[in-house]
């Protein structure tokens, strides 16, 4: 067997992307389901938490910041498996799904939270001052005047780490969510070929390769253009 | 509420497991060390081909960007480790981790430092070589210096994410800080080795974390 045909036989063998393909297609739909959830819950919980930060109260204030600060500052992973493997010994058991979809939705809302708030901060305090003047109230000013701007302002920033998160699903996979990394790992293990790695990863690419240059496109269309 | 401080926060567990994962804590340290320097130096050349004259090295350099940006880190890693064994290729773990970082890392240095080189003028580059400057010495000592500077935050952020996913390690078995917490639990059936795992990290990066959010700060005002 010449060379190539020993590579197409290790890392894309016919057979095996046939008996194997069921498998991954039905990863890629947990990896959509879960990315989707955390998505969702993350960019919901962190815009809820930076509005809270924004009636500055004192207590209210310093939780956030501390949960902002731990969620970025601990590697995703390591929550996962002190959530996965803590809980159930005080009682608490969570599937491996709620596990992930719990601690990256929090890790997401963190971030979430600290650039919606850059970008309330960021919005002059004139256009307070000048909504207020109209008779706006609080809610008003903030929901019509300032977030219109702090958002546009965030977008780019938003965009770039969902995706991040997004792409952590995989770390499913060291728990057992049956999520694309960790269907084609199971199944090199019992084929005993890398094969259906290599079909996982171009399942990823396949995937999160249009949310890439999405991501690229909304960064260079709402560039806050710098002199 | 005792049997969460006795699962979560058992000191005497820690206590134990503290002489593992100081080492651990060595080659987190040993990682980042390796990993940061070779990860951004790759990004800076990614960054500078992409601004070459021939064209096919620039769509080389987005193709590679915009290929390892979206492949998860893990599964990078996963790869390397797992899969090039069957083209005859066997890495040590701590080679593979730091090939398999260095591949992801670089793509979002390249990317940031592409965006750092774009926002600097067409009019520095004229100057530059109008002086007598020749392209080399224009990067190195006029358009780099400044681009590296415009984009200090996003440059800050990455490095924190860098070291974050050195983490990743502890899935092929690389004895830095979160593995040796790992072997710690799962010997004590307790999960405090964990949480003070957590500890350690949020010691070394708290302060990254703030002194980013006031970089961020500093551009805007």
């Amino acid at each position: 067997m010449d060379g190539g045909a020993a590579f197409v036989d290790a890392f894309f063998k016919p057979a095996l992307i046939a008996r194997y393909a069921p498998e991954i297609v039905s990863g890629v739909g947990q990896t959509i389901l879960i990315a989707s959830t955390i998505v969702l819950t993350g960019l919901v919980l962190g815009v809820t938490l930076a509005l809270i930060r924004s009636l500055r109260l004192p207590i209210a204030t310093v939780m956030i910041v501390i949960f902002a600060d731990v969620l970025r500052a601990v590697p995703p992973l390591v929550f996962v498996l002190l959530v996965y493997f803590g809980l159930p010994n005080v009682g608490v058991t969570l599937s491996a799904f709620a596990v992930l979809w719990l601690v990256l939705s929090l890790v997401l809302a963190a971030f979430v939270e600290e650039i919606v708030w850059a970008g309330i901060t960021s919005v002059a305090k004139g256009q307070w001052d000048a909504a207020r003047s109209t008779g706006l109230n609080f809610a008003t000013t903030l929901r019509d005047v300032i977030l219109p701007q702090a958002l546009r302002l965030s977008i780019p920033p938003l965009t770039s780490r969902t995706i991040a998160i997004t792409k952590n699903t995989a770390l499913g996979s060291v728990i057992g969510v049956p999520e694309i990394l960790n269907q084609a790992t199971s199944a090199v293990s019992f084929s005993g070929n890398a094969t259906p790695l290599m079909m996982g990863a171009i399942a990823y690419v396949v995937l999160f390769l249009p949310v890439v240059i999405f991501g690229r496109w909304v960064e260079t269309r709402f560039a806050w253009r710098r002199a | 509420m005792h049997a969460l401080v006795d699962q979560f926060f058992n000191v005497a567990i820690m206590a134990q497991a503290m002489p593992i994962m100081l080492r651990g804590l060595g080659w987190t340290l040993v990682l980042c060390a390796v990993a940061v320097p070779c990860s951004f130096l790759a990004g800076v050349l990614i960054a500078v081909l992409g601004t070459v004259r021939f064209a096919p090295v620039r769509w080389l350099m987005v193709i590679y960007v915009d290929l390892l940006r979206s492949i998860p880190p893990l599964v990078l890693l996963i790869l390397v480790a797992a899969a090039l064994p069957f083209a005859g290729i066997r890495l040590s773990p701590f080679a593979a981790v730091l090939l398999a970082l260095t591949l992801n890392a670089s793509s979002f240095y390249g990317e940031i430092v592409r965006a750092g080189i774009e926002s600097i003028g067409t009019g520095q580059w004229h100057a530059a070589r109008s002086t007598g400057l020749s392209y080399a010495q224009s990067l190195v000592h006029v358009i780099l210096p400044q681009a590296l500077r415009n984009v200090l935050p996003d440059l800050a952020s990455n490095t924190l994410e860098v070291i974050k996913l050195t983490a990743l390690a502890s899935v092929v078995s690389f004895q830095e800080l979160l593995y040796s917490a790992d072997m710690a639990r799962s010997v004590t059936y307790n999960s405090s080795p964990i949480t003070l795992a957590a500890l350690i990290y949020l010691i070394f990066l708290w302060p990254l974390v703030r002194l980013i959010g006031r970089l961020e700060h500093g551009v805007k005002a």
